[in-house]
């Protein structure tokens, strides 16, 4: 029998274009649970109004993005005693830099229509799925696998830049980018990001990476995909006219 | 509240639940002030010698007051510090070594100490 920790769950809570205010749950948790387990419970058996996203519950899906004590983290796998202890407060907010719609849930659309003009494919081949700097995969078996980036929106969250911008890209939609042209060299993915609102609007904070559950390493990529867009601008600037290719 | 807007600005200046990336980013966004403060101040203090050198000389005499020293101390501080992190921002901006950034962080943060410890022994105790 696990030796069980009274906790305080606040959750900021939220009606559509009403103020926000916090209810306090007390609950005893096993400290090994997940954070989302123990919004379940509050749902389960305390409000059955309380609204929040899930759906996976193994950092898959990217669904259960919330702020965990001012820190973004993917609730279903963030053991409770990683981010209390006992008698402590767990204080649960829904992600920054999204409307919200209701309690702990944020619209995400229009962060999915960005990343979907990226052209990003949900798989790629085992070499190009990683990181460049990472191993490769053994070469006994060549094929595919999901790519790293779950569009959870951790980063956006997380990013001074995107806290302010209404109109920055993002971290996620920039690792996109990045992905897209490694794998392809498309010019127009460079020309799509290659402004104010995207590349050139990050602070390098580099909170992006620290929050990033699923190693994408997105303040890498933006640095990456910099490089080598000020690569490909030099190289227009030795070229003859008739040479030059967009962006 | 939650979503993007200019009137945001002061949560750039909230290192609460932060890691140290974003604590550089604070660090520079301050001492960026505080250089332009600096600059502007400068700017109407040379300002003084068209009104000849009276005016001059008694700005001189308030310039050897201590608080006008640990003022200078914090410009030569804050320079010290925005330059060496922007510095690493801008070499690991651009692509290169931005695996290391933090580490980059560190060693700029300790160089900036050891410069600012000797302008500060040079200052005040004249060495």
């Amino acid at each position: 029998m696990p030796t069980l920790w009274k906790i305080t769950l606040e959750i900021l809570r939220q009606r559509q274009n009403q103020p926000p205010h916090v209810e306090l749950f007390e609950l005893e948790v096993d400290p090994d649970e997940n954070v989302l387990d123990c919004i379940e419970r509050v749902w389960a058996f305390h409000d059955r109004s309380l609204t929040f996203r899930h759906a996976c519950h193994h950092s898959t899906c990217g669904a259960c993005g919330m702020r965990v004590n001012g820190v973004e983290k993917l609730t279903c796998i963030t053991p409770v005693r990683e981010v209390t202890h006992p008698n402590g407060v767990l204080r649960v907010e829904p992600l920054r830099n999204f409307p919200v719609l209701s309690d702990l849930v944020v619209d995400v659309s229009g962060f999915f229509q960005r990343m979907e003009q990226t052209q990003l494919s949900s798989i790629a081949p085992l070499s190009q799925a990683k990181l460049p700097f990472e191993p490769n995969p053994p070469t006994i078996w060549q094929g595919q696998r999901l790519i790293d980036c779950i569009e959870c929106g951790l980063c956006v969250s997380a990013c001074p830049a995107a806290n302010t911008s209404t109109s920055y890209f993002g971290p996620a939609v920039l690792a996109a980018a990045q992905h897209v042209y490694r794998q392809t060299n498309n010019p127009t993915v460079m020309q799509l990001v290659n402004c104010a609102d995207g590349l050139w609007r990050c602070h390098s904070a580099y909170e992006c990476s620290a929050v990033c559950p699923s190693n994408v390493d997105p303040a890498w990529r933006i640095m990456d995909m910099r490089r080598a867009t000020v690569a490909h601008s030099l190289r227009n600037i030795f070229k003859r006219p008739n040479q030059k290719v967009a962006p | 509240m939650n979503q993007p807007s200019p009137r945001n600005i002061l949560r750039w200046f909230d290192p609460r639940h932060r890691q140290p990336g974003t604590w550089a980013f604070i660090l520079n966004r301050i001492t960026a002030l505080g250089l332009t403060l600096y600059l502007a101040m400068h700017l109407i203090v040379l300002g003084k010698l068209a009104q000849g050198p009276a005016a001059y000389d008694s700005f001189v005499a308030l310039a050897h007051s201590p608080l006008v020293k640990i003022g200078e101390m914090l410009v030569i501080a804050a320079g010290i510090l925005h330059g060496l992190n922007g510095l690493r921002v801008a070499i690991t901006s651009l692509g290169f070594a931005t695996r290391y950034q933090r580490q980059l962080l560190w060693a700029s943060t300790i160089l900036s100490g050891i410069l600012i410890l000797i302008f500060a022994r040079a200052m005040f105790l004249g060495g």
